[in-house]
């Protein structure tokens, strides 16, 4: 009861702030609107418009970029980890290209992938794959010296240590990875979305709802972005939760 | 010091090791031979390189020098166990207690019959009372250790390694352990090297006690235990053990502690 009660109680009190700052006409109400007029043009956005599509869109972008990312980023990261030598030869790299802001490489990937779907998933999948690779490899590197030795005693080989024990000790730092990547993914869409060459997404009607002045619209769309990069966050804790039961034991 | 044991007695036979950490030797012509059946215990120091020493002959560490053969074998070609201190970071939390146990049976490839044959000797030699399917941290320390035990004595080892298996165990626990181990080594005959430091133990559960002095560490004392099998906690106060306790601290205080 607690879990959902105080969170609920810190939503509604936001919202109550939020309609306070109207009633008082703290800003013009052309750049705020009240919480009814938002949920009431986003309602019928959702219902009529091709808010939908918008959603579905993002989601889709998000998806594909976060899965062709973790097939890169798993798979090498745990290569890289298992030979710690040439990770600490690719870090510097790995680390420099996950500190760029991904927005900054935009110009790059319009020259190499052209103007287009493939440049949006092209960059998300980019800045998540770094992430969970970096996740990956500091997974595999701190697996648990000892569990390693049993492994080797009990007659495992390097393949069967990587397979039996190195995934499975790095599985909880991989799944941190997916989350951070899920969410970057999910950003660097959006960014995407407003700036190059899109014709929907979240994102753009984001930017299209705002020159429209349509602006209990364009917070609606901007809360949608936010509970879909605040579900997907969950799905994936509660994915850590279920599936890594014995982490931290 | 070996006391010439005949070879084919030999389980395993250490001739001139050679062992340096960043130029500091820890091992410098160590010899030793283990009889076949025999529990060794070693006692000595900490840092004195105990566990370097069993994990070179284990396999797991390399050595710098000198060779450690199992009846003529490296350590490549012989099944050994090992049970490590640390039994919540040597089992497989993601797996159960009971696949704990079978992983490495499966690795030596054994027939699934044979292996659940095994599991179930092996839980009733060591009088097993929890429930093996659940996962490792679902049991108490000396349920684990216990796991990490007969794990390690699955696949019928030739060689048993324990690193100090009961130092992070309370008393009660501890004892317990102790003489369910010492009922299962001694009846399957197993060939067993323990490292302790608890002096009582190194003498209660071992038919010889190695003593090592500091580094580079070198033999005190290869004390014989001659007392009678099965150890129970009145051994404690029969004379044949003080008698041996007394000589061991009196090694204890001169070469280790004084130096
Ligand atoms: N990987 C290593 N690198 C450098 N020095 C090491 C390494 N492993 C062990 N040593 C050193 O070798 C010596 C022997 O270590 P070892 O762990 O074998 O001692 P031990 O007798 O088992 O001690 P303890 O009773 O504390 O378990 C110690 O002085 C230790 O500092
Ligand atoms: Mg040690």
């Amino acid at each position: 009861m607690r879990a959902v009660g105080l969170p609920a109680l810190g939503a509604l009190g936001f919202i109550l702030l939020w309609w306070g700052a109207v009633l008082v006409e703290v800003a013009d109400p052309v750049l705020l609107p009240s919480p009814a007029e938002t949920w009431r043009e986003t309602m019928h956005a959702l219902n009529t418009g091709p808010l939908w599509h918008d959603l579905w869109q993002t989601v889709q972008r998000t998806v594909v970029s976060f899965l062709v990312a973790s097939l890169i980023g798993v798979p090498l990261g745990i290569a890289l980890g298992a030979q710690e030598r040439l990770y600490r030869t690719c870090e510097f790299v790995v680390d420099f290209f996950r500190s760029t802001p991904a927005s900054a490489l935009f110009p790059l990937f319009l020259i190499l992938f052209g103007v287009g779907e493939g440049t949006k998933i092209a960059v998300a999948a980019f800045g998540a794959a770094l992430v969970i690779l970096f996740n990956a490899a500091y997974g595999v590197m701190n697996a648990r010296r000892t569990r390693i030795l049993a492994a080797q005693v009990m007659g495992a080989g390097r393949v069967r240590i990587m397979f039996d024990v190195l995934v499975w000790e790095a599985t909880p730092q991989i799944l941190v990875g997916m989350r951070s990547g899920v969410s970057l993914a999910l950003v660097i869409i959006v960014v995407a979305e407003m700036f190059i060459g899109s014709t929907d997404g979240l994102g753009q009607r984001v930017i299209v709802a705002q020159s429209l002045f349509e602006s209990g619209l364009m917070y609606g769309v901007i809360f949608l972005a936010g509970a879909l990069g605040y579900l997907l966050n969950l799905l994936f804790l509660i994915l850590e939760k279920q599936f890594v039961h014995w982490a931290g034991k | 010091m070996s006391g010439g044991i005949a070879p084919r007695e030999t389980a395993l036979s250490i001739r001139g090791l050679r062992k340096a950490f960043g130029g500091q030797p820890v091992y410098d012509g160590f010899d030793l031979d283990v009889r076949r059946g025999d529990i060794l215990a070693i006692f000595g120091p900490n840092g004195c390189g105990k566990s370097t020493l069993i994990n070179m002959a284990a396999g797991l560490l390399p050595h710098d020098g000198g060779e450690i053969l199992f009846d003529g074998r490296t350590v490549a070609d012989v099944r050994v166990g090992y049970v490590f201190q640390n039994y919540r970071e040597a089992l497989f939390p993601w797996r159960r207690a009971a696949d704990n146990i079978r992983y490495p049976m499966r690795r030596l490839g054994l027939p699934a019959a044979e292996i659940e044959r095994r599991l179930e000797r092996l839980s009733a030699d060591f009088r097993v009372r929890f429930d093996l399917n659940r996962y490792p941290y679902e049991l108490s320390g000396g349920q684990q250790q216990l796991v990490s035990i007969m794990r390690s004595l699955a696949i019928e080892p030739e060689v048993l390694f324990l690193d100090e298996p009961f130092s992070a165990l309370d008393y009660e626990t501890t004892l317990s352990l102790r003489a369910l181990l010492q009922d299962v080594l001694k009846g399957r005959e197993v060939t067993s090297i323990l490292v302790s430091h608890d002096l009582e133990e190194s003498i209660v559960l071992a038919d010889r006690l190695l003593m090592l002095t500091r580094r580079p560490t070198s033999v005190a004392d290869d004390v014989p235990i001659p007392l009678p099998w099965p150890r129970t906690p009145e051994t404690l106060g029969e004379a044949g053990f003080v008698a041996i306790k007394t000589r061991c601290l009196r090694v204890f205080t001169e070469a280790v502690a004084g130096a």
